[in-house]
């Protein structure tokens, strides 16, 4: 029993106030606005049969096969209508998703028509056909079997008033059917009368069982999952975002290294020059060395700072040379081999140079190792970087050595991470990165 | 210093440019020209045939290594002139440029943080003036973390005495900095050039040089 207000039929329908509300008349609305929709699908769905059902029927009254002629143009006419049906389903997915709306408030996907072809191609555009097939060929007969049901109930309750009206004629000894007898007089109606108004809040449910299920099945074949056309789609403005943040930090970079970190120089360089004159025995003497020193303190802060937006030897040497400079830091044997061609997307570069820094930082602190390598090349569509150590291995990114934000950072790249560390090593990290000849 | 020396300075930041100015000025350097970018410090430096030159890296028009290179080209036309580089970071691949440009000598590769210390920045600059090669201490100590057979032979002490080489330094001096005598440091010295297999010199900067060019040849070899 959820307190708020249903968002869709199947809710509603658990309902206690179900009769009451005004649900069933959205799931009647629902169900009547169905019926053009649904029969004009049959007829074409029956275009398709067509064949087959020339087939039995030449068997059944005759016993050989039927004319070629007709085959042939019934199976034309069969094979038109099936190759249109991706087509023709486009538009009647969009009706049948608003349609939704009448038995259901939740959100729908709006799918975009992204061209002929796709509609071939794409798993979405086979469910919509899919679902013209229910519409065309199960609900027809779903609907039929209701409306029988609405009928004979409309005759029970009716019943009196047909036997009383029968009865009226003199002489007259009509007998009307109802379901299970008959009756003759319109005493005797009453009970089926009875029953029938009692079967009024059966069929009630029934109508709203008969939409909720025709919901159910709209929702599961239109409303889809986001495709991968949509999912790539959104993977590249990802990608966007990580471009256009590192175009930023490269500008932050540029600022703080053109503007603040000479003019904190320049600052400093002053202030050394005062103190050649100013005494050593000057009142102002031990204050003017302090602001030196914090100075020099905040040029190597400021450093620092910088390096970690975007290091300069990557804007200087490019990727090859940055990575050479963080070999010669490394306090392992560390060598480098680099075979690459042509401009790396500035993503691409940070990525991969944070990667071998990351990587060559884990391996100076948990492998124990001796020596590593970093092996730079390109493949077919990527940047492969690999960084491999002699260490002990067993690197484990469930214990967080810093390959997880690695491996976060990699993706915001569009590319991935692979690892192989044994126990006992060798551990191989392998970072492939969307590099596009 | 007798001769006054003749100084083309370049510097893309204009305070730091007249801070370094005004610097040279106080220590008697003569600044022919101070300019902001690698093509006028080229036109600078070809008309005044400066004593020195003293130029940051990253600089107009590319705001790479635009003053590294013009330093190098220089060195090109004139081997024999001295040349000091400010640099922002500490990059070994810059430090071997500037060491494999003109005679190999005369060349000075310091961090920009080092004309703080006003007197010891000076210092250098008359040293590299003077015939010598100056070399940023950081530089050093990156290129001792390379751990090289050779190298790990040397002893702590070692490692210090080679630095301090590396920056230059006479053997007067580096004994004064450590605190012990001048013998003991001619015999780390010669201790050094044996175990990196150097010919023993009295050259302190050929000794220098020729131990830099070792440290930074491929390690892979």
């Amino acid at each position: 029993m959820t307190p708020e207000r249903p968002r869709h039929l199947a809710e509603a329908l658990r309902r206690r106030d179900w009769l009451v509300s005004a649900w069933p008349w959205r799931a009647l609305a629902y169900l009547v606005s169905t019926v053009p929709i649904a029969g004009v699908l049959a007829i074409g769905l029956l275009v398709i049969g067509a064949p087959l059902l020339a087939a039995l029927n030449a068997f059944r009254q005759h016993g050989r096969p039927p004319d070629l002629p007709l085959m042939l143009f019934l199976a034309v006419g069969s094979l038109t209508v099936l190759a249109l049906a991706p087509i023709v389903s486009f538009p009647v997915a969009v009706v049948e998703r608003w349609r939704l709306g009448l038995v259901d408030g939740r959100p729908l996907p709006v799918p975009r028509w992204t061209g002929l072809a796709a509609r071939y191609r794409s798993a979405a555009g086979w469910r919509e056909v899919a679902y013209l097939f229910c519409l065309g060929g199960i609900a027809p007969i779903a609907y039929w079997v209701f409306l029988l049901l609405v009928l004979l109930d409309i005759g029970l309750i009716a019943s009196p008033w047909l036997a009383f009206n029968s009865t009226s004629e003199p002489g007259d000894a009509a007998q009307v059917i109802v379901v299970w007898g008959t009756v003759d007089t319109a005493g005797e109606a009453v009970p089926y009368a009875i029953v029938g108004v009692l079967l009024v809040p059966v069929l009630w449910y029934a109508a709203g069982l008969l939409a909720a299920g025709q919901a159910a099945v709209v929702r599961w074949t239109l409303a889809r999952p986001v495709d991968a056309a949509a999912l790539r789609e959104v993977a590249r403005s990802r990608t966007r975002l990580v471009s256009a943040y590192e175009a930023e930090r490269r500008r932050i970079e540029r600022d703080l290294h053109d503007g603040a970190q000479p003019r904190l120089t320049s600052l400093t360089l002053q202030l050394g020059l005062a103190r050649l004159d100013v005494g050593e025995d000057s009142p102002a003497a031990r204050p003017l060395a302090v602001a030196h020193d914090q100075a020099r303190g905040l040029m190597v802060m400021l450093r620092q700072l910088v390096h970690g937006i975007r290091p300069q030897s990557l804007t200087d040497l490019g990727l090859a040379g940055a990575v050479r400079e963080l070999a010669d830091a490394a306090p392992v044997a560390v060598t480098v081999s680099a075979d690459l061609d042509g401009e790396l997307p500035e993503i691409v570069e940070t990525t991969a140079f944070f990667v071998v820094s990351e990587a060559l930082g884990n391996v100076v602190r948990h492998a124990g190792a001796t020596r590593a390598e970093v092996r730079l090349s390109r493949t077919d569509g990527d940047l492969v970087v690999e960084v491999s150590d002699d260490g002990r291995g067993g690197a484990d990114p469930s214990r967080g050595t810093g390959l997880t934000g690695l491996a976060d950072r990699v993706a915001a790249a569009d590319g991935r991470l692979l690892l192989a560390s044994p126990p006992d090593g060798p551990t191989l990290v392998r970072v492939e990165l969307p590099w596009p000849r | 210093m007798a001769a006054v020396t003749r100084v083309v300075l370049a510097e893309d930041e204009v305070l730091l440019r007249e801070g370094l100015v005004a610097l040279l000025t106080r220590f008697d350097f003569t600044v022919c020209a101070a300019v902001g970018s690698a093509p006028e410090l080229l036109d600078a430096a070809r008309t005044h045939q400066p004593d020195l030159v003293l130029t940051d890296i990253r600089m107009p028009p590319d705001r790479r290594d635009d003053g590294l290179r013009v330093a190098v080209a220089l060195r090109a036309e004139r081997p024999r002139l001295p040349v000091v580089v400010l640099s922002q970071y500490v990059q070994t691949g810059y430090a071997a440029a500037l060491l494999d440009s003109g005679d190999g000598q005369r060349v000075g590769y310091l961090l920009k943080d080092r004309v703080a210390e006003v007197t010891e920045f000076v210092d250098t600059l008359r040293r590299v003036t003077a015939g010598g090669t100056a070399i940023d201490p950081d530089v050093v100590r990156q290129l001792l973390h390379r751990p090289r057979d050779p190298l790990r032979a040397l002893s702590a002490r070692e490692r210090e005495v080679l630095a301090l080489l590396a920056e230059g330094r006479s053997n007067a001096s580096i004994a004064a900095r450590l605190h012990v005598t001048e013998a003991a440091v001619g015999k780390h010295v010669g201790n050094i050039l044996l175990k990196l297999d150097l010919p023993p010199s009295d050259d302190t900067n050929r000794r220098v040089l020729a131990v830099l060019t070792y440290l930074r040849a491929d390690p892979a070899g």
